[in-house]
């Protein structure tokens, strides 16, 4: 570069402006560098998952990398000793059950709210859009108490039942409800980010041709929107699966209703130093989350933000 | 001004027909019909769930209807309360359809959250067993206790430094992989991985990394303390030695949240349009300051918003606290941890309660930020 006889500043302007966009080996050093150091967690877990419980608990998962291909290194045993301690199958299925209806409830809910804090006028629209974003700080197991009592007895002052007995314990009623709610302030905030930020011309113009707001909300916003809600729909899914204490609570931990993460918490809770079965334990549970993640993970790449329609 | 138009307008010239009023049975059997349809809902949906009580049907059969239920139901009741909206003459229509529309969100919110809030507000001022007021008496405890002050302490560092580092990294890695030729997608999954796993797993991944034993009690199996010994050095108990191991527990949560922050930001930048950054750069702007000058101010609103859910999330840290450290042994409290502990364990209600409220005061200033922001947002668009 420097040798070249003409002005040194042009050559770096030229190449600068034919491949604005890709990086040099810096660049890819520094990305390769954090991959592999939020890698090494992960990994750490999955070798010691294939490795025999005698050698688990004497040397490191690291030491496989001097003799990788010994046999004696290897084996699947841990797997089959997690999934035999466990009965995954009905958990599988309540954990589907709870899952699938957790985490369009409060999406649907959110939406429609959030299109109303962003384009509707109405009195009390940013008391209550910060009352929402307020509960968000709420930790969810200080509501647990008093909601259990809600669901088994409901509530009255004085005399008065202003909350009805449900009975909602035990059900998967009761669950989605508590999910819902535990979700809907950081699903209506997010939502209400990314619908608030569309072009308000589009709306405006869809008004003037005669469209009502339920119309305007169906057609053209939840479809400009389905990056975002794509997004969240990601997000809560994986909450609602590896979320523990909610399920515990309001369905129970009976082997016919538990679901997938109680099944695992007890298998860990039984055995806390067996390394080999913990490990391996860690990795079932992993799996659907994991993959619900890869499959979708292009949503993810484009969703849950401002700005979705540029200009 | 508007209303004497429209009783003008019948008597009209102009020789277009007078509006032909719908006939009154027509009328009616819609609003019988728009009442009847939620209320049919209604039942039809406590029926199912009856079904879903009963254990002894099919599991799958029960699953399956579950789903249709829970999936479908909500989206039907928005469907039926718009339809009554509909229903109501215009004026009164467009009043109450915003409340239909955040209706539910605030229904589901009172029940779910708000009451539970003032009930804890409530119990606050009152004693270990939530039966005669004690006035300040729990607040005044939370302000002198050892370990209250120790986890007020501790909580101010996650909430300074999980959020500096998570955002930080997330918005390196973010501008960085956005320039990559091959593999971006790739890379980005692999940082987002950690949000995936539960937290179970996240405990057994970490304890693994940590795991410490001290001499005579077999080798060491965690990788940390593989490195110490590789390195000449003893093996370093990493989760009780003060301060540092406070440290040690935000790793895992910079580890498990960082992907969240990198993959929003990620988008953020996606979307601003390339003429911009290639126009700064013709005009000989350096990488850093395309970086400083305009990837960072187009993308603010989206920083503010990744922030503020770190800093809620590190104000309500409990689980890994809890589970990977002991807290009160080794220094590790922190504030949520102190609440659950009060009300779970050590059994006095009303600390417990008073715990919770000084969290959600804690959050004001967050909440105001926002909604300034906000403000902002719908101003400019």
């Amino acid at each position: 570069m420097s040798t070249a006889p003409i002005p040194a500043p042009v050559i770096p302007e030229v190449r600068g402006a034919g491949e604005v966009r890709t990086g040099g080996w810096f660049t890819r050093l520094t990305i390769s560098a954090i991959v592999l150091l939020w890698l090494i967690p992960t990994i750490g877990v999955l070798i010691t998952s294939f490795r025999p419980e005698a050698v688990v608990a004497d040397t490191g998962w690291w030491t496989v990398f001097a003799h990788p291909f010994r046999a004696a290194e290897w084996t699947l045993e841990n797997y089959r000793g997690a999934l035999d301690a466990g009965g995954f199958g009905n958990a599988f299925m309540n954990s589907l059950a709870v899952a699938l209806p957790a985490t369009v409830i409060p999406i649907t809910i959110a939406a429609f709210a959030a299109y109303a804090f962003s384009w509707m006028e109405f009195r009390g629209r940013y008391v209550l859009f910060v009352l929402v974003v307020g509960l968000m700080v709420v930790p969810l197991q200080m509501a647990l108490i008093p909601i259990l009592r809600l669901y088994t007895g409901g509530a009255s002052i004085g005399t008065l039942q202003v909350f009805p007995d449900l009975d909602l314990n035990g059900t998967f009623l009761g669950v989605w409800l508590a999910h819902a709610g535990f979700g809907l302030p950081l699903a209506t905030y997010l939502l209400r980010n990314y619908i608030g930020s569309l072009p308000s011309s589009i709306i405006e113009s869809a008004k003037m041709d005669g469209a009502d707001h339920f119309t305007i909300f169906l057609r053209l916003v939840v479809p400009l929107s389905v990056p975002a809600l794509a997004a969240f729909t990601i997000f809560q899914f994986l909450w609602v699966w590896n979320d523990l204490l909610v399920a515990l609570v309001f369905l129970g931990g009976t082997r016919e209703t538990r679901v997938l993460t109680l099944a695992l918490a007890e298998l860990v809770g039984g055995r806390g130093e067996s390394w080999h079965l913990l490990t391996a334990a860690a990795f079932i549970s992993m799996a659907l989350p994991l993959l619900v993640f890869f499959a979708l993970q292009k949503y993810f790449v484009r969703g849950l933000t401002a700005g979705s329609v540029k200009g | 001004m508007s209303s004497t138009a429209e009783e003008v307008r019948p008597a009209g010239v102009g020789g277009s027909p007078p509006p032909e009023a719908p006939a009154l049975w027509l009328y009616l059997l819609r609003v019988v019909g728009a009442l009847a349809i939620p209320i049919v809902a209604f039942f039809l949906l406590w029926g199912t769930f009856d079904f879903l009580r009963d254990a002894d049907a099919n599991r799958f059969l029960v699953v399956g209807v579950a789903i249709l239920v829970g999936v479908g139901g909500v989206f039907f009741l928005f469907w039926a309360m718009n339809r009554v909206v509909d229903l109501l003459p215009e004026r009164y229509g467009e009043r109450v359809r915003p409340y239909v529309f955040v209706g539910p969100c605030l229904v589901v919110l009172s029940v779910f959250l708000v009451y539970p809030v003032i009930n804890t507000i409530l119990v606050s001022f009152r004693d270990a067993r939530s039966e005669a007021l004690v006035g300040l008496d729990n607040y005044r405890f939370v302000f002198t206790d050892e370990d209250m002050l120790r986890a007020i302490r501790n909580t101010a560092g996650w909430i300074i430094l999980v959020p500096l580092v998570a955002v930080s990294i997330g918005l390196a890695f973010a501008t960085l992989a956005d320039r990559l030729r091959h593999g971006e997608a790739v890379a980005k999954s692999l940082i987002f991985l950690p949000m995936a796993i539960s937290f179970v797993g996240a405990a057994v991944v970490w304890r693994l990394i940590y795991s410490f034993r001290p001499e005579g009690f077999g080798s060491n199996i965690g990788l940390l303390n593989g490195i110490m010994l590789g390195l000449g050095n003893e093996p370093v108990p990493w989760l009780q030695k003060e301060p540092w191991n406070n440290l040690m527990l935000m790793v895992i949560m910079v580890w498990m949240q960082t992907g969240f922050a990198m993959v929003v930001l990620s988008a953020a930048i996606k979307s601003i349009p390339d003429e911009i950054i290639e126009a700064a750069r013709i005009d000989g702007a350096s990488e850093l300051q395309v970086f400083r000058r305009i990837i960072v101010p187009s993308i603010l609103p989206t920083i503010v918003v990744v922030t503020t859910y770190m800093v809620i999330n590190a104000m309500k840290v409990f689980d890994i606290v809890y589970v990977i450290g002991s807290p009160e042994a080794s220094g590790t409290v922190v504030i949520a941890e102190r609440m659950i502990d009060w009300f779970f364990i050590s059994g006095h209600d009303g600390r417990g309660a008073a715990i919770a409220v000084v969290l959600f005061l804690a959050v004001i200033p967050v909440m105001f930020w926002n909604v300034r922001r906000f403000r902002e947002q719908e101003a400019i668009r």
